[in-house]
């Protein structure tokens, strides 16, 4: 059995102006995640640290934080990847609470906003739906809520007043939009409300998802093309407007 | 001295927001009442998000012989016949609803080659019944119920831990609690309260559960008057990982010997074979999980004290389309490759099927104004539970508990809490922040220990005696523990505030373990191995003073037309 020397950033908005790392010292054992040694910190050393974990399996996306300057799961990082001095900060996009918990409880209040899967009305009942057509959705809806994504995200992070809803955003109205049965075509509501534009593909999000998500490739970019297509594509601006005009005539006929 | 709350009301409360709690909200708010939830995780965090295998309902789509009177008299045998018949009756018979349903709500399930919702076996279920979104149920159920409740009008406080119901003489008219990131008190005025917390698992050293299974519902429920069930009946699933120690209990899904998975010892031998030659290894949990104890005890186990669990025999495409999770779960945590690896995996505590008793069709408990759903509840399950059943579970009674307590509450009025009862418990909270206390994780840690030693898949007399005497120390140490700092994001604090309710989760076990002399689905006595014809019974828990009170009571008699599905009991 090793030890390791874990700098846990801590910080009580209401009481400190700053924060600091403080240093402690963890014996280790075979196979231990960050989050095994910040638990030892709290059992062991000091019960007041505050940090969130739920399920220690990498199900829930609960224990989000900034590990060696890396956005990660404490739970899914191994210590012996990391060396002996590992530095673990809360996620730095999302308002302090305490410690290594941040409030992201913004990312509700995003979710809310995107209109919600809305499915066919005269599809015959119980649906029937080919495993084919489901696969693009369902990369999606392995998305565990760590908001890491939404961490690393350089708009999210120091351009707050953009209204990019960020990464996580995106998959889940890409996975409503991509399920065989919605009705709904959310670019529209992306490209206007929700800052969609101001993304600029640089895949940070997709490197730091611990579920392997294609945010950028399969989420982001396919929602910007549909976008594109219907918004500002010339052809079909043009397109659209003799459309229009004709249904405008037909109509001035009736 | 006046202590500082925040006063809010609502007409149905719901305390937990799992599949169970988010089934009933939904519910309640579509029949027309205010809803407000709390939860002491994060929306969409619950232990539920942990559920694999799938959601068992007889739509009949690989195996077209199925049907709801079969699941019911899979659900009453593997019950060990102390189930409640109405329960197992409206979960076979509304099942199938409830997941066309959650699809309607945006749950993408696989699909057999013909579109339709597909189905894998599952340990002691008749036929393939269990609807799956490959081995990630749990997360597309818990992310689906989300977002509709997102999209209503429910009020939500999340990381907000209720301590105590408020009552008026015999009713539940509300709850005190802290809500965790901020360190405020509330006070919740509510016409219904419905408990959805889940389990207790937590009070156990080796467990599959998420932190927050500390039985909280069984606490707030129990001192506030309801009757608990069959405590006794903690479910050791047959496979959690063993290695590397920090996920020791981590749950290995069912639907890997669904998916023609196989146990083998440490001589290379297919042993279910030997302790189940009919349904092999896809008995019910309780004959496995004991199957696998025994062959471990005997010295035919791994070399980190499991069996082996091997499915490389499927091909590498196979396992990871249709268990991508555990796939990753290996690959991550243990190095291992399960496509070509065979996994060590060992019996580990992750359900209770007792819990608070509940009216079948509204779940109201005993005291009025007081529901309960999900895996706090008792009396679906019995001995033992079958794998699916709980996400069915959730989705059948946490929709009944919504409507239940909605309906109560728009015959009932809002009550004035007693300002006595309000001051007493928000002083009760603060007293566990002081210097020099012991400290709370200290006590937590001998609990479980305790559980796990002497509370395990084999009981005896002596073990028990010996479980009961430490539970009974701790009890009177849990007054002495407390922490530094302050109310807000404690976990420190959190803990102190759930170890009386841990304990009385774990006396109720041990009391019921002592009472049951006999073995019976997951209650298993070495000094008694047999089933008993005069314990085919209940055991109720009730609170008495300070005391904790046992009473059997008869299972409810089966109607004829139901009785003629069943399979008669044999001893």
């Amino acid at each position: 059995m090793g030890k390791i020397t874990l700098s846990i950033y801590r910080r009580d908005p209401a009481v400190d102006a700053e924060g600091k790392f403080v240093d402690y010292e963890v014996p280790t054992e075979d196979g231990m995640v960050v989050l095994d040694a910040v638990k030892y910190v709290e059992t062991n050393i000091d019960p007041t640290l505050s940090l969130r974990w739920n399920c220690k399996a990498g199900k829930c996306g609960s224990c989000s934080a900034e590990i060696n300057y890396k956005p990660s799961l404490m739970c899914k990082t191994k210590i012996d990847t990391l060396g002996d001095h590992i530095r673990v900060a809360p996620m730095g996009a999302f308002p302090l609470i305490k410690d290594l918990v941040t409030d992201v409880s913004a990312n509700w209040d995003l979710l809310k906003k995107i209109p919600i899967f809305t499915p066919r009305k005269d599809e015959p009942k119980p649906w029937i739906i080919a495993q084919i057509d489901i696969e693009r959705s369902k990369e999606f809806k392995t998305c565990i809520e760590c908001f890491l994504c939404q961490d690393v995200c350089h708009v999210v992070r120091e351009h707050s007043g953009s209204g990019y809803f960020g990464p996580r955003h995106i998959v889940k109205a890409a996975s409503a939009d991509m399920h065989p049965l919605d009705t709904i075509d959310r670019s529209e509501f992306l490209d206007a409300s929700a800052g969609l534009g101001y993304c600029n593909i640089t895949k940070c999000c997709t490197e730091v998802c611990p579920e392997g998500i294609h945010i950028t490739d399969n989420a982001i970019i396919p929602e910007k093309e549909r976008a594109v297509n219907a918004f500002y594509d010339p052809i079909s601006i043009i397109v659209r407007s003799r459309r229009k005009k004709k249904e405008a005539k037909n109509n001035g006929k009736q | 001295m006046t202590e500082k709350y925040i006063d809010y009301e609502t007409d149905v409360l719901i305390i937990g927001a799992g599949g169970a709690g988010l089934r009933a909200a939904i519910a309640a708010y579509d029949s027309g009442v205010r809803v407000t939830v709390v939860s002491k995780s994060l929306l969409g965090k619950a232990h539920t998000v942990m559920a694999e295998g799938g959601i068992a309902a007889s739509l009949g789509n690989l195996d077209k012989q199925d049907n709801w009177e079969v699941h019911f008299n899979d659900t009453v045998v593997e019950g060990v016949y102390i189930s409640n018949w109405r329960m197992a009756e409206l979960l076979a018979r509304e099942a199938p609803d409830r997941v066309y349903e959650l699809e309607e709500y945006g749950a993408l399930f696989d699909r057999t080659p013909e579109g339709k919702i597909s189905q894998r076996a599952f340990g002691a279920h008749t036929y393939r019944r269990l609807c799956h979104v490959g081995d990630r149920t749990g997360l597309e159920l818990i992310k689906t119920l989300e977002d509709q409740v997102l999209h209503r009008d429910v009020k939500f406080f999340d990381e907000l831990y209720i301590t105590k119901l408020l009552k008026n003489g015999d009713k539940v008219i509300g709850a005190v609690g802290l809500k965790l990131n901020s360190g405020e008190f509330y006070v919740f005025r509510a016409k219904a309260v419905i408990v959805a917390t889940g389990g207790c698992g937590r009070i156990y050293k080796i467990t599959s559960n998420s932190w927050e299974s500390t039985g909280d519902g069984l606490g707030l429920a129990f001192n506030a008057g309801a009757e608990l069930m069959d405590m006794e009946m903690i479910q050791f699933h047959p496979t959690g990982m063993v290695y590397p120690p920090g996920v020791r209990g981590l749950l290995v899904t069912e639907g890997v010997r669904g998916d023609g998975g196989i146990l083998l010892n440490s001589e290379g031998e297919r042993f279910m074979l030997r302790y189940s030659p009919k349904k092999k290894d896809l008995d019910a949990r309780d004959i496995v999980a004991r199957a696998n104890y025994a062959e471990i005890m005997a010295g035919r186990g791994t070399p980190h004290g499991g069996v082996y669990l091997d499915i490389t025999h499927k091909g590498a495409d196979y396992i990871k389309t249709k268990l991508p999770s555990m796939y990753a779960q290996f690959k991550d945590f243990a190095g291992v490759d399960i496509t070509k690896e065979k996994m060590e995996v060992a019996p580990t505590v992750h359900y209770q099927m007792g819990g608070i008793k509940v009216d079948p069709d509204t779940t109201r408990t005993n005291v009025n104004g007081l529901f309960a759903a999900g895996e706090v509840a008792s009396g679906l399950h019995g001995g033992n539970r079958l794998g699916g059943n709980s996400l069915a579970d959730i989705l059948v009674f946490g929709r009944r508990s919504g409507l239940g307590a909605s309906d109560y509450s728009k015959n009932a009025t809002f009550q004035e809490p007693s300002k006595t009862d309000i001051e007493n418990e928000i002083a009760r909270v603060k007293s566990f922040m002081k210097q020099d206390a012991r400290n709370p994780y200290e006590i937590i840690e001998e609990l479980s220990q305790n559980m796990s030693d002497n509370v395990g898949i084999i009981r005896t007399e002596t073990n028990l005696q010996k479980a009961l005497i430490t539970i009974l120390e701790l009890k009177g140490a849990a007054s002495s523990v407390g922490v530094r700092g302050d109310l807000k994001y404690n976990k420190g604090l959190l803990a102190c505030l759930e170890i009386p309710n841990m304990l009385i989760a774990a006396e109720a076990i041990v009391r019921g373990a002592l009472t049951r002399k006999e073995s019976r689905g997951a209650h298993a006595r070495s000094d008694f191995p047999k089933k008993d014809p005069k314990l085919k019974k209940n055991i109720i828990y009730k609170r008495m003073g300070d005391e904790m009170k046992l009473e059997l009571r008869d299972v409810p008699e089966m109607p004829e037309n139901l009785k003629k599905l069943v399979d008669p009991e044999e001893y």
